[in-house]
């Protein structure tokens, strides 16, 4: 008997996603598919405002990354105005950049994955959750809340709020870093390192626990984007665009931002909000790339600090000079965790930080900016192109989530293929297709410009695609309810 | 008090950021007081794939934008004691409401097809239709209290949810801030 499985919510990612999976007559996948069903237009709406509205305005596309959007938009920005901002400025934002990357690596991590990581894929829903790892693991979620309050603490103290602070402004930021914030981040900052340690610990520990979803998320070779220095060090706030083939081969490098278009195209989808990009000298699809913790660690040659790369080194031992498996974006972005730390605490002993000169100022003087950055989960491009008052003619933005488009939904497919086999579905099964969109801790919000439920809705679809059946994981574990297919 | 049966609280995301749930989380350790004394039935942070019977409290964020967005409401209306619009977009509708001025097949063409390099094309298949405008969450359903701010502060949210647990209605005027 064919089926159509329906997971309605993927839940613990931000945004909306819905994944169908077509079975065949022998109850084996033959397809499957990721919708993205959110989609706001900022590319639009934002025609005609003055360009320095744009950092407030495209910050409230993600409310989990705000800072990567503030911080591209104004890079952006002073491509426009055609300045060089003062150090100290520089400083200040890769400062406010790194707490972003620690507390959202932990919000990933302790609230979103680790209920799978610990409490087990096949748990019961109903407890597979934050409350679960409260009650089963406290300690563990008294780190994670313990660790992102050190960096929305660290933003904060900075920038004066946690979320969508007016900070960083076109020209570098509003005001210097006062000495008292420096001392209290720096005084928060071991307590912070400790528990970025223990938890890479953790996660190297529970490894060889999940070989059936190392072998099944995502492991087939792909590109790799990130940014790096010339030397090939990692680089979070500033860098050069880096593309790396499986084998390590560099297949393209962005030194002048706007170039970025010669090689990143982007494919409109019939089934989803999410556009895909590609890499444009290979084409759609063959193009596909990834992004993120996993993509970063395979294009860098290191990390620059000590510990963070001593634990690389072991990375690299364990799995390989470039692995493939999605599973271990949750061993690379801890190890981006304690980079996050040691990056912090050498930048807070800056000579420079408490400089007062935070802020060039000029006119509009191109009439096109790009501004480039890692956010937590990829590669985040702004450009705009504006008039000579400064008003948005055209703006494209190219945000982290959506590298990872095809790659997640090729993963989807892979993991549906290797967990369901002649029509039989059990839940947990299910959370392991949720599971691997997980683990690219897709902010979907971001990648459709737009952010809504989390749910992730999987319809189950017969040989001729006709929609047969909604699975529902009610919070009781349930078995699969036949329903009156959904409209699809 | 302790054998007093948890209160069923329910989180959504209509047309947001997020940001307003980030706050919720920003009030760090009282988390751990809550999880005592509240169940999360349905959001974000949940697998629940349904939104559930009988809840006490749902907090939403988010405009109403897309049919499953205009759905969901409905569906946490009729099911949910007391709702309530977290954030300026479920208040007012915020910055999903810039596209009001932009038809939406306008909108959609813009991004999907003179914005994409490779098959272009609107979207249909198993995504939502986009409402004729974002509006707030007040002009879909009866909301019973509005917290402003984007996002309202931890404090504002840490108010409302202890006093409601206390039975009270919380005063918001207190903690507001806007924008
Ligand atoms: S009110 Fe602000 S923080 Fe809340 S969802 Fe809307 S844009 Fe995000």
């Amino acid at each position: 008997m064919s089926q159509t499985i329906t997971i309605p919510h993927v839940t613990r990612i931000e945004g909306h996603a819905r994944v169908s999976i077509h079975l065949d007559d022998a109850g084996e996948v033959s397809g499957a598919q990721l919708h993205v069903t959110q989609i706001r237009g900022f590319e639009k709406f934002t025609e005609g405002r003055p360009y320095y509205e744009m950092p407030a305005i495209t910050a409230r596309i993600c409310g989990i990354c705000p800072v990567s959007h503030l911080l591209a938009s104004v890079k952006a920005c002073d491509a426009i105005m055609a300045v060089r901002i003062p150090p100290a400025a520089k400083l200040l934002r890769e400062l406010l950049h790194c707490a972003q990357f620690v507390q959202s690596h932990a919000l990933s991590f302790f609230h979103l994955s680790a209920p799978d990581l610990l409490l087990g894929m096949d748990a019961d829903p109903a407890i597979r959750n934050i409350a679960g790892m409260i009650e089963n693991h406290p300690q563990l979620a008294r780190d994670g809340i313990a660790l992102r309050r050190f960096g929305q603490q660290a933003i904060e103290r900075m920038a004066g709020e946690r979320i969508h602070p007016s900070w960083t402004v076109p020209g570098g930021v509003n005001k210097p870093l006062s000495s008292d914030a420096r001392e209290a981040i720096l005084s928060d900052l071991p307590v912070a390192r400790s528990i970025a340690r223990r938890t890479v610990k953790l996660i190297k520990s529970i490894l060889d626990k999940f070989p059936e979803e190392i072998a099944s998320f995502s492991n087939a070779p792909t590109m790799y984007a990130g940014l790096t220095s010339p030397a090939g060090e990692l680089r979070w706030y500033d860098g050069l665009l880096r593309f790396v083939s499986q084998e390590g081969e560099q297949l393209a490098e962005v030194e002048d931002p706007v170039d970025y278009a010669e090689y990143i195209g982007e494919a409109a989808m019939p089934h989803s909000y999410l556009k895909a990009p590609y890499f444009k000298p290979r084409g759609f699809p063959a193009g596909e790339y990834r992004v993120g913790p996993l993509a970063r660690l395979n294009v860098a040659a290191r990390c620059g600090t000590p510990e963070a790369d001593a634990e690389l080194a072991e990375y690299r031992q364990r799995l390989g000079d470039r692995p493939q498996s999605a599973f271990f974006y949750h061993y690379a972005r801890l190890i981006e965790c304690l980079h996050g730390v040691e990056r912090m605490e050498r930048l807070l002993d800056e000579r420079r930080i408490l400089d007062t000169h935070v802020r060039a100022t000029a006119g509009v003087n191109e009439l096109e900016g790009v501004g480039i950055i890692e956010a937590p989960r990829g590669v985040l491009i702004h450009h705009y192109q504006v008039d000579e008052h400064g008003a948005i003619t055209w703006a494209n933005l190219i945000v982290a989530t959506g590298h990872n488009n095809l790659a997640m939904s090729r993963g989807v497919e892979q993991v549906a293929r290797h967990f369901i086999h002649n029509g039989k579905v059990e839940e947990g099964m299910l959370n392991r297709v949720s599971a691997l969109v997980r683990a690219y801790d897709p902010c979907l919000s971001c990648s459709t410009h737009a952010l809504g439920q989390v749910p992730l809705v999987i319809d189950i679809h017969g040989p001729q695609g006709e929609p047969l059946q909604t699975l529902t994981s009610a919070p009781a574990m349930s078995p699969p309810k036949s329903r009156p297919p959904s409209s699809a | 008090m302790k054998n007093q049966p948890k209160a069923r609280l329910a989180t959504a995301w209509l047309d947001g950021c997020s940001g307003c749930h980030m706050s919720l989380l920003d009030v760090d350790e009282l988390l751990l007081t809550l999880a005592d004394r509240v169940t999360i039935v349905f959001g974000p942070l949940v697998d629940a794939q349904h939104f559930p019977e009988n809840v006490d409290v749902a907090i939403v964020e988010g405009a109403v934008s897309s049919q499953d967005d205009l759905r969901l409401a409905q569906t946490i209306r009729e099911n949910s004691k007391f709702v309530i619009a977290l954030g300026d977009c479920a208040v007012t509708s915020n910055v999903p409401s810039m596209r009001n001025s932009i038809a939406p097949t306008r909108l959609l063409e813009r991004i999907y097809i003179s914005g994409a390099t490779a098959q272009p094309g609107v979207p249909t298949q198993n995504v939502p239709a986009l409402l004729r405008a974002a509006i707030p969450l007040h002009e879909a359903i009866k909301v019973d209290l509005h917290v402003p701010g984007c996002p309202p502060s931890a404090a504002a949210i840490a108010h409302v949810l202890t006093e409601l647990l206390e039975g009270r209605k919380p005063d918001v005027a207190s903690a507001a801030k806007f924008g």
